[in-house]
Parts: C-alpha cells; structure tokens; sequence
C-alpha cells in the first residue's frame, strides 16, 4: 500500500503521485546517447519537430476545409487562402513540411543505412521506422486527395487502380476502395477519414514504437562500436564526464539537437514564405473533372523513384517490381549478411553498394519527373533493374565481407 | 484445479464472444464501404448514334467514366484487320469503336490523335489504334467495351444485349 505524507512543495505532491522526477531521469536526463556522433544524428529531432508542424498547421486548416466534392477546391483555394487571415500560411506550411518530412526521412534512413544502424539488437528501430516511412506515405496520398484539385482526383485513380492487381482485375476491390467506379463523394470522405484520425493515430502510436525499440540498444555512434551504457554513464555520474563516452540526452545531447533544429528552421521557413511552390502543383489549381486527364501525370517528388520502378515494364511485372520497391527496405537488417556494423566506407563492397543505391535513387527520382520518352524511357528501365539486382546481390557481397568489428572495438 | 479449469472454461467462453463480434464487426466494416445503392442505381446512359462525324472523337459520360465514339471513316474499315472489326459497333451501316476511356494500364484518359488515328497516353505511354488495340505497351490489354444494347438508332450503355454477349464470350472485352 503507497503511503503518502503531506506534501511539501507542488513538485513533492507530484512526485509522490506521479514519480515525475524519476520519469524525467528515464526519459531525460539519464538516457544516455554516446559522444561520437555528428549531426546527422539530430535528423530524429527534426522530424519530430516537422511533425508538430503538420499536426498544429493541420489543425487549423481543418477548422475551414470541406470534404465535399462540390467545395472542397473552393474551401482550400478561396476560404483558406483567400478569406481566412494567416490561412495562407497554414497551407503552406502543411504543404512544405509534408514534402519537406520526406526529405529529412530519406537522409534520416541513409544515414541509418551507412552506419550500420540496423544491425546488432537495433532490428526493430529500422522495421518500426520503415513502417513509419510507409505509414506517412498513405498519410501524404490520402492528404493529397483533399484539395480535389486535378492532380488529385487523378493520383487517386492511378493510385486505387493499382489494387486491381493487374491481370487479376480485381475490379470489384477497386471499387470497394473507392465506394464507386471513379473517386467520387465517398472516396473523398473516407480517404479524409483516414487523413485527419486513422493515419495520424496510426502514426502517433508507431513513433511511439520507434522511441521504445531505441532504448535497449540505445543509438548507434559514428564508428558502430559496441559501448557499455551501464558502465559509461557510471563513469559519467562518478564525475568523469571528459572519459565516459556517453551524454545525457537532456540538456547535454538536446542543445545540440536543438542547435541543428534552429538550422534546419531557417531553412524550412525559407521555403514557407519564399519558396513554397515546389509543394504546390500548378495543375492541382485546376478542379477535378472525370472528363481530362492532365498531360502529364506524376507523383510528389518522394514518390517518383518507385513510381519508376513501375512504369517502364508491363503492367503485372511494373507492379511486381512496384511491390517489390516498397516493400524491399524493411528487410534490409536481414538481407544484409555481414557481422560488421560499422560505417559503409570501411565495408569493402557494401561501400560500392550503398553508394550505387543512392545514386540509383537519384537517377529514378529524375526519371520518374520526365515524359516516359526515348531516351528517358530507357534510362528508367535500366535504373530500375539495377534497383532490384542490388537487392538481390546485397547478401551475396556481405556473407563473404571480411569481419572488421573487432579492430573497432579494442581500440 | 477447480479454479484452473474454470478461469480456462471462461477464457475460451470470452474468447467466443468475442470471436464472433469481431467477424460480425468485420461484415459490417467491409459492408460500410461498399459502394450505396445510389450509386449503383445510377448510370444508364442512351446515345443518339447518328450524330457522330467520322474520324472525331466525342467523349461521353457513363458512371462518371468517359466513354469514346468514334464513328470510322471508309478507308478505316475497309483496311482494318478481322481482329480490329471483331471490335466495330455497326449500326445502320455505320462502323463504331465505342470503348470506356480508360487507359487498361492505371486509368488515365488517352488522347486522340486525328493525324496519325492513335490514341496515346501521356502517364505511362501507353497507345491504342483506332479500333483500341494496344499498339505499344505497358497498357495489358485493348480498351475495355462498356456493357451496351443497340436499340434501332441509339446505343445503351449499362444494359446488355446480343452483340456484347458475344463480344464478352469470344474474349473481346472483359
């Protein structure tokens, strides 16, 4: 049975209640993130940051949205930014941070990818974040549906065809998805379901997932090498804070996270006010009619290299290959055969390899912009099957990669 | 033991109960987003085929999706192929392609080109020829027919009469 005792300040009747200075220990002042990491590490950080930015800008634009297919486009394009004050700047900065997010999650992946930092009890930190990745990717097609603008209403039918499954014709599940035969009112409705509860719960309670699957590994460090965390924040707390090789996470860690953040703020609001446009389809200006299709049909810039992975082949191998794309990274911690968890550049092959897949992605990206024309054409086929035959020789070059953790970690 | 069995007995009692909520809930969730009955209900569309002028493409609407006529010249019936007729709408003696304008590959709608009797579209690159055969990949298979009865001068579409039947049974359209 808890004995309380009259308190003696406000934080002692919390303590007694909530054991909110042990809780700050664990969450805060006690978890312990090693020295040696630069600030690519902080990428987390800002991505939580530009998530209550989505969260805070999507608020308010929810107050004067309308899910209707009659008004919907005039709810966004004439209430939002023409009537209500400052609501063109909760568009824009919804509209910047959700392109904006997919960047800092592609360098915040790769940087996970060159330091090895899905390896070696850190499993679960790379699947629950490609599972976040996928997650605010239906966050980010069903948010576009909601301006029912033309590119709109046609990524919504490109999009809901691919579930007919090509020579399946699974027609009828098409139409389920959509709750008619085009987007129409039920489409819009639902898809802004899943926009504003479903899809941000769900991404609330992964992130949730991602925070607890660091805590037992803890982060990874420039070097991949393997710290005692117990032994090291001892060492800390004794007093030798110059010889541990570990920091608290709050304020020690957090003021140079933060300092990363109020960059990458300058940058991000740079783009708000002067540079929004990129975000800002022009053919999305347009209304959504059934009756023409834009010239040119393409994703978000964060979408078009699995995009082209999909349109150079027949439809049932481009949607093989499509599935294959989305899906291939969550498995990279077990494709990837070799003990080391060291950066890339001292990986022998796996150096060439990480290198190649990021040029390749670049290449895809490019592509996926471009008419699918000539040389343009080929450039994408050849792109996409170097994409999908580094993945297959990924556990071929690192099951005969030569072991090097053990240099690391005597010296 | 007594208590075992028991705390067992009302585990797999709740466990029941709630095995058929869940499946009841499913029926219902999936049911939820069926397309309504409105919906469904809605869409015959009836064309006066008389119309048309040859070699221009009119796009009409049937259940929100665009559907192409295109009334074909002379020379286009005389030079197309059994395959390409097997696909011709004839009525009076005026050949038809009538097909849904939905690219076969995702969807988009394919523009007509006059000049060269193609239509290409502009996602994927996809190209169809005058009668909606596929003349270059990724597209799977000709533009779809949409279910449709000749009846005198005016095409249906939405019901089904003989003509699509047969197209139907020898695989022309799916």
């Amino acid at each position: 049975m808890a004995h309380f005792t009259k308190a003696t300040s406000v934080k002692d009747w919390l303590n007694q209640r909530l054991a909110i200075e042990k809780v700050e220990k664990v969450l805060a002042s006690e978890y312990w993130i090693p020295k040696n990491i630069n600030f690519l590490w902080a990428m987390g950080m800002v991505l939580v940051v530009t998530f209550v930015f989505l969260l805070v800008s999507g608020l308010f634009l929810l107050m004067y949205y309308q899910a209707n297919i009659e008004t919907a486009f005039y709810s966004v394009n004439f209430t939002i930014m023409r009537e209500v004050d400052f609501g063109w700047l909760w568009r824009h900065v919804h509209g910047v941070a959700a392109s904006v997010v997919f960047l800092i999650m592609y360098i915040h992946m790769f940087t996970g990818i060159y330091y090895g930092s899905y390896k070696k009890g850190r499993e679960m930190i790379w699947i629950s974040g490609m599972l976040l990745f996928i997650t605010f990717s239906a966050e980010a097609f069903s948010g576009y549906m909601l301006p029912w603008g033309q590119m709109s209403y046609w990524a919504g039918m490109v999009i809901t065809n691919l579930f007919s499954g090509g020579s399946l014709h699974a027609d009828g599940l098409v139409e389920w998805i959509r709750g008619d035969y085009v987007p129409a009112q039920a489409f819009l409705t639902r898809f802004f379901m899943l926009h504003v509860v479903l899809l941000p719960l769900a991404i609330i309670g992964l992130i949730g997932l991602h925070f607890a699957a660091l805590r037992i590994p803890h982060v990874n460090n420039q070097d991949g090498e393997e710290l005692d965390f117990e032994a090291e924040s001892k060492k800390y707390l004794a007093g030798d804070k110059a010889g541990s090789k570990v920091m608290r996470f709050a304020n020690d860690f957090m003021s140079k996270d933060m300092m990363v953040v109020g960059v990458y703020l300058i940058f991000f609001f740079y783009l708000v006010f002067y540079n929004y446009g990129f975000a800002m389809d022009p053919v999305n200006f347009d209304p959504a009619d059934g009756l023409k299709t834009p010239t040119h049909i393409y994703p978000e810039w964060y979408f078009l290299w699995s995009y082209e992975i999909l349109r150079p082949f027949s439809i049932d191998i481009g949607l093989i290959a499509f599935a294959f794309a989305q899906v291939i990274f969550i498995f990279l911690p077990f494709l990837d055969r070799s003990p080391n968890s060291v950066p890339a550049n001292r990986r022998g092959l796996f150096k060439f390899w990480f290198w190649g897949m990021l040029v390749d992605m670049i290449i895809l990206t490019s592509m996926g912009k471009l008419p699918p024309e000539g040389i343009f054409s080929t450039i994408g086929l050849i792109a996409a099957l170097v994409f999908i035959a580094m993945w297959i020789v990924l556990p071929l070059i690192t099951k005969n990669e030569k072991q090097v953790q053990g240099e690391i970690d005597e010296k | 033991m007594k208590n075992d069995s028991r705390r067992g007995f009302m585990g797999k009692a709740f466990g029941a109960v709630a095995a058929v909520g869940a499946i009841g809930s499913f029926v219902a969730m999936k049911k939820s987003w069926d397309p309504l009955p409105s919906v469904k209900a809605a869409g015959f569309t009836t064309l006066d085929m008389s119309v048309y002028k040859e070699n221009k493409l009119v796009t009409e609407k049937w259940r929100g999706k665009p559907i192409f006529i295109l009334k074909k010249t002379a020379e286009m019936v005389a030079k197309q192929t059994e395959e390409q007729k097997a696909r011709d709408i004839v009525i009076g003696d005026a050949h038809f392609m009538v097909s849904i304008g939905l690219c076969t590959h995702l969807g988009c709608i394919p523009a007509y080109k006059e000049s060269d009797e193609a239509f290409k579209c502009a996602c994927h690159g996809g190209e169809f020829d005058f009668s909606g055969e596929v003349t270059k990949v990724p597209p799977p298979r000709a533009l779809d027919i949409p279910p449709f009865r000749i009846d005198g001068n005016t095409l249906v579409l939405g019901e089904v009469g003989p003509e699509y039947t047969a197209m139907k049974e020898t695989g022309i359209t799916l």
